[in-house]
């Protein structure tokens, strides 16, 4: 493998000498991102500007070479993985802020900015970025969009592709355009929709305009604790019942809080057989009159010990316990294995037992966080990839857990993105017609399919997970 | 030696989840956006050399230097990785296997020669000091980082510093190698401050370096040596709390000297808890503070420097962005790595030159040096002062 001698020189002289590796044991440090199968570049190539990337590309499409763009690698589908090899395109230089304008209440960034950072620059003008993924501290702006990244706060919000006014994109040929702009309607065709989560397999983006909003003047977080994950469930079903919408609704198990306490010490009750993380937003009257409301229906529903955030900082602990939570199950096992399945809310308590008696089934652990007033699952089964023997159990219980949601009426994916990992299952949920005009689009935009070959379309050849681990510190992905 | 990569723990580097939360933490990710410079980078490659997934390769160890050691991907990394201790194993293990290099040699010999040994360090601050007053000095880059060299630090007679007004503490002062030499003034404004507390400072005789710039470098079996001796001299005395003015000493200390468990504390946390007498006069100074890696990370300390600053009358207080990432001193790094070091500065510098502050406040003497010739180097007019010095201002 590795690339041709020429290509990597073509590709030196458009992005500098040291911003092309391609030394065997480096690339292997790129072979993964925040999900479990890894599969090496043939070369990581580093750019600072959309010259570099439009640049790179174009190399790429000479020498029909696959083009992953690639932030901080923190994705939960595959979606940076290099399955086919090729070039790993990293953004991470790009990370400027260009513009705030606080007046449209608009950003125009570069792919590598980090999300959180988008918040803190743009909190100084009183506006905030609302798309927050748990991983905001790491994840990048460009990331988010390829895979149109939700977060706790899109119950209220919505997911980033509501946030996108437009981007500036290099196509497979290596041309460079601007789609959409700054109309809440986009007017023509919508190819920014068509763009946002097409997961780096229609383009690689090059700057992102996003809409800012205004911070609200009041912002309420409540925590209560539940005997089990059914009764907290209920209380879920029942707040959206009353026609409530919350900023956030999220939701933990035992196990979760138990490993979040451990780092965080954010006073989540270890005890609880299930905790909901309520988040209400608004001028203060309205927050207290949420807060009041939604507390009464917690109660009814067997919420207890239940409390509200006192200040500022509080809050902030309390949401770095949620948003680090997968982190934190690493206190259990080194690995996780996680999907991010959707089903309408009212069939939660009947998933979550399934996914319950699958772990039971498979004597694997297995923890839930998620994002309970979207319906949106994360159950993590937990592992540890040094015992072998366990891998063919991990893989049989992920599947059985989606096929779960999907007779349940729901989603594959909420926001993770199909990726890698949740590919072969995309006939469980669309017909080959479906799939057959979704692959038109591809082939319209990528025809010789260079960019993130492998990844959302099913292969028949190859199956959901391989165990053929290599390493044993990633899953070998294979795809032939 | 043992077998090949013997000091490092699978179980710790199993610890990682591979999530990625720290990258953005890690000041030369964000300097390079690269996978091989982020602490998920560093770990993955070192579990590969543990478990003999990958062969060793001299030119990856680069990767290992290149890390500040900083620590502060520990503070925000949920799966709670041991960072500190993984990468002080890895560059043990790395040691044992490279070709002994120059540079690095020079360094771990000149460590060993010169700070494990009071007396030849002193000399040689007494020789820089001569220097300096001649001029040779600016002749080398690290030569223009160091700060213009007082009088040494000096111990009171009979090894103690009485209360100021009544006795309510006794404790012990970490006099330790670097500050003495470096930054005496801040060391003198530390035993002012806890005099002022009510506090009898003991000084402990025969003691050395606490260990810290060894174990920082991969050399386990000079700080363990150190710390033997030590801990000799520690036993002698009767003392509540081990105070130490200086980060990276106090994170050592609390780490490898499991003796003192509890008894270790920063000067900023001593402070805090006993607390200060009401202060004398304003400052009518806008301060800001940077957190010391060691300090903010290695022992989760943020809040008590920023409580007792802003208590001081007349403070106009400033938070800085990005306060607790590295500012790229890192003990002797910014010396073994000044490209990377200095890339790091200048993120730092950006953001410090941002909050029109009069006065920046550091804990750590490395912290000072670096933001000292960074700022001359900008041509800033701003003030580095360690904590104590700043606070000492008010009395």
């Amino acid at each position: 493998m590795g690339l041709p001698n020429q290509v990597a020189e073509e590709l030196r002289r458009i992005v500098g000498r040291a911003a092309v590796i391609d030394s065997a044991n480096d690339l292997r440090i790129f072979e993964r991102d925040g999900s479990i199968e890894g599969a090496m570049p043939d070369a990581v190539v580093l750019a600072s500007t959309t010259e570099h990337v439009a640049g790179v590309i174009k190399v790429a499409a000479k020498h029909k070479i696959p083009v992953v763009p690639r932030g901080a690698g923190t994705g939960l589908s595959g979606g940076a993985v290099t399955i086919r090899g090729g070039i790993a395109l990293q953004v991470t230089r790009m990370r400027r802020i260009l513009n705030i304008d606080p007046v449209a209440q608009t950003a125009i960034v570069e792919p590598g900015v980090v999300n959180q950072e988008l918040s803190l620059v743009a909190a100084q003008q009183g506006l905030f970025y609302a798309p927050d993924p748990s991983s905001q501290k790491a994840c990048t702006i460009g990331g988010n969009a390829a895979e149109n990244s939700g977060g706790p706060h899109c119950l209220y919000y919505g997911v980033t592709t509501n946030h996108v006014l437009g981007m500036e994109i290099v196509l497979a040929d290596g041309s460079v355009h601007w789609v959409s702009g700054d109309a809440p309607d986009r007017v023509g065709l919508d190819l920014c929709g068509v763009l946002v989560g097409s997961e780096g397999t229609l383009c690689a983006i090059t700057k992102i305009k996003v809409r800012l909003l205004r911070i609200p003047p009041s912002i309420a977080t409540m925590l209560a604790a539940f005997p089990s994950i059914e009764t907290a469930s209920q209380a879920v079903s029942a707040v959206i019942g009353h026609g409530i919408v919350p900023a956030a609704l999220e939701m933990m198990d035992n196990v979760t809080v138990g490993a979040v306490e451990a780092h965080y010490h954010a006073g989540y009750p270890t005890d609880a057989g299930a905790v909901l993380l309520v988040e209400v937003d608004g001028t203060a009257d309205t927050t207290r009159e949420l807060t009041a409301a939604i507390g009464k229906i917690l109660t009814e529903n067997h919420g207890y010990a239940m409390r509200e955030a006192q200040t500022p900082a509080e809050r902030e602990l309390l949401w770095a316990g949620r948003k680090g939570a997968i982190g934190a199950l690493g206190r259990i096992k080194p690995n996780y294995y996680l999907h991010d399945g959707v089903v309408p809310r009212s069939r939660l308590p009947q998933v979550l037992s399934a996914v319950g008696e699958i772990g039971e089934h498979y004597k694997l652990p297995v923890a839930n966080v998620f994002h309970a007033g979207d319906g949106n699952l994360h159950p993590n089964i937990l592992f540890d990839m040094r015992d072998r023997d366990v891998m063919q159990q991990v893989e049989s219980a992920g599947e059985e857990m989606l096929r779960a949601v999907v007779e349940m009426g729901g989603a594959l994916s909420g926001e993770h993105g199909i990726g890698l990992e949740k590919s072969a299952f995309m006939p469980w949920i669309y017909s080959e017609d479906d799939l057959g005009a979704m692959h038109r689009v591809k082939d319209v935009f990528d025809p010789n399919g260079i960019l993130n070959p492998g990844k959302i379309f099913p292969d028949p050849s190859r199956k959901a997970v391989h165990l053929a681990g290599r390493t044993g510190l990633a899953i070998e992905a294979k795809w032939w | 030696m043992t077998t090949p990569f013997g000091r490092l723990s699978d179980d710790d580097l199993a610890t990682c989840v591979h999530c990625g939360l720290c990258l953005d933490a890690c000041p030369t990710f964000r300097v390079t956006g690269l996978e091989t410079e982020s602490p998920r980078g560093r770990i993955y490659l070192m579990t590969q050399w543990k478990r003999g997934t990958m062969a060793f390769d001299e030119e990856q160890v680069e990767h290992i230097d290149l890390c500040l050691g900083c620590r502060t991907c520990e503070g925000v990394c949920p799966s709670g990785v041991p960072y500190g201790r993984i990468i002080e194993a890895g560059r043990a293990d790395v040691e044992d296997l490279r070709r002994a290099s120059l540079k690095r040699g020079t360094s771990r010999l000149a460590l060993r020669q010169l700070v494990g040994h009071p007396g030849r360090l002193r000399a040689a601050g007494a020789a820089t000091r001569l220097a300096q007053k001649l001029g040779l000095t600016s002749i080398a880059r690290s030569g223009r980082m160091l700060p213009r060299l007082r009088e040494e630090f000096r111990r009171p007679a009979g090894d103690v510093a009485p209360a100021i007004g009544a006795q309510k503490h006794r404790v012990a002062f970490l006099v330790g190698c670097v500050m003495p030499i470096l930054y005496p003034q801040s060391h003198d404004a530390a035993i002012r401050l806890l005099q002022l507390a009510g506090c009898e400072v003991w000084f402990p005789p025969a003691e050395r370096c606490c260990g810290a710039l060894f174990a920082h470098n991969g050399d386990l079996a000079g700080a363990s040596a150190l710390r033997k001796a030590n801990m000799k001299t520690y036993r002698a005395g009767d003392f509540e709390a081990l105070v130490v003015d200086s980060a990276g000493c106090g994170a050592h200390l609390k780490d490898f000297y499991p003796e003192l468990k509890g008894r270790v504390k920063d000067l900023t946390e001593w402070l805090a808890e006993i607390g200060l007498p009401s202060p004398a006069r304003d400052m009518k100074l806008r301060v800001t503070y940077q957190d010391a890696c060691h300090l903010a990370h290695a022992q989760r300390i943020k809040k008590q420097p920023r409580d007792l600053i802003r208590s001081m009358p007349g403070v106009d207080w400033v938070e800085m962005r990005h306060a607790d990432i590295c500012c790229g001193a890192a003990g002797l790094y910014s010396t073994l790595e000044p490209d990377m070091s200095s890339r790091i500065l200048q993120e730092k510098l950006d953001d410090l030159l941002a909050t029109n502050a009069d006065v920046v406040a550091v804990a750590n003497p490395g912290c000072q040096m670096q933001l000292e010739s960074g700022l001359r180097a900008r041509g800033s007019r701003m003030k580095v002062e360690h904590v104590s010095e700043l606070l000492a201002r008010a009395y």
